[in-house]
């Protein structure tokens, strides 16, 4: 995984929202945002951080960083694409 | 951007899931504008799917009332509903599937006085009339507004879907010049047509409504798509625009709507 360094415009709690929904709203929040802005999402671990992970890519979006944090959960970074 | 609801968000989830559609696309079917000429066996499945896809407002025309030997494919009306109108029928099932979708029943017969008033408040068409009259008077309206639309037509196992951008694309009368003389090609009621097939087409031209409001994919245009349900095979066949067409030639004959004899123009008290 990349571990690019970049201050996200905007921040996403989504622990304790399961799929698919959790990639519901990361997208409300992706179609808020220019071309290039970064978001950075919080999800729970297992499926809600590798399914939202996986989507990322197909929706043309980048995943610059994904780490755990201290309590188990996720950050994920995400350049909006096209 | 459309400001979604959390309940629409869920709603919608498997729409906005969708790359081709997304967030965008489902703002633009809320906002969207669909008219379906007719609530039979093509306009019921029809007007229950882009209901169901959350478009903003459905017309619906149609000037009958439901009957018992509707039931069996006009999936919009139940048993308790004979001898309502259709489009008072129409309005009850799409509220109860979706109050985000607003209905407009238009209860009358489309025809040459009364066809572009009406379709010209919509962005597409969803042509499920049920004879040839009509659907050459729903193309050359559409034709005549540059109003995008989709052409079905079932009998039997068998039916037929296009879509039509005009201008752009293929018409109905590209193909067809008149309807055929009456009586030569027999309708629903004397040759009977499966439910379920008149399903399928309504489904299709429901979802080719929704790609063209969201910009998904290849609409079914400058192509005759025919389906045949006894053999269960499908079958393209490529058109191409006509420049000696009446109504979207270089120079069309044909430059308002008008009734093939037989027609009728009527409204339900």
């Amino acid at each position: 995984m990349t571990g690019e360094s970049c201050p996200p415009d905007v921040q996403k709690n989504l622990i304790g929202i399961g799929c698919p929904m959790n990639m519901v709203y990361a997208k409300v929040e992706l179609a808020k945002l220019r071309e290039g802005q970064v978001l950075e999402l919080i999800l729970d671990a297992g499926a809600p951080v590798i399914n939202v992970s996986r989507s990322i890519g197909r929706e043309g979006h980048t995943l610059l960083k994904k780490i755990q944090l201290q309590d188990k959960s996720w950050s994920l970074l995400i350049r909006k694409g096209r | 951007m459309f400001d979604f609801t959390d309940e629409q968000l869920h709603r919608y989830s498997r729409n906005i899931l969708l790359r081709e559609i997304g967030v965008e696309g489902q703002a633009r079917l809320c906002n969207a504008r669909v008219l379906v000429v007719g609530a039979g066996g093509l306009g019921s499945p029809a007007a229950i799917y882009l209901a169901a896809a959350g478009v903003g407002t459905i017309g619906i025309v149609d000037h009958d009332r439901v009957d018992v030997t509707n039931l069996q494919r006009q999936i919009l009306h139940a048993t308790v509903d004979i001898g309502r109108s259709k489009v008072d029928s129409a309005a009850e099932t799409i509220g109860a599937l979706n109050p985000d979708t607003r209905l407009e029943p238009i209860n009358m017969t489309l025809c040459a006085e009364n066809v572009l008033k009406i379709i010209s408040d919509y962005d597409f068409v969803v042509d499920g009339t049920d004879n040839f009259s009509a659907k050459f008077l729903v193309n050359d309206a559409c034709v005549i507004m540059n109003i995008p639309f989709s052409h079905g037509g079932v009998l039997g196992f068998t039916g037929q879907a296009m879509t039509v951008i005009p201008g752009r694309s293929a018409c109905y009368r590209c193909i067809f010049r008149q309807p055929p003389p009456t009586g030569a090609v027999a309708t629903c009621s004397e040759a009977g047509v499966l439910g379920s097939v008149a399903g399928m087409l309504g489904t299709l031209q429901a979802t080719e409504a929704l790609k063209y409001l969201t910009g998904a994919g290849q609409l079914l245009t400058d192509t005759l798509l025919r389906f045949d349900a006894l053999a269960m095979r499908f079958r393209t066949v490529p058109l191409t625009r006509q420049d000696d067409c009446p109504v979207c030639g270089k120079k069309p004959s044909i430059n308002e709507p008008f009734d093939y004899e037989g027609a009728d123009c009527r409204m339900e008290e």
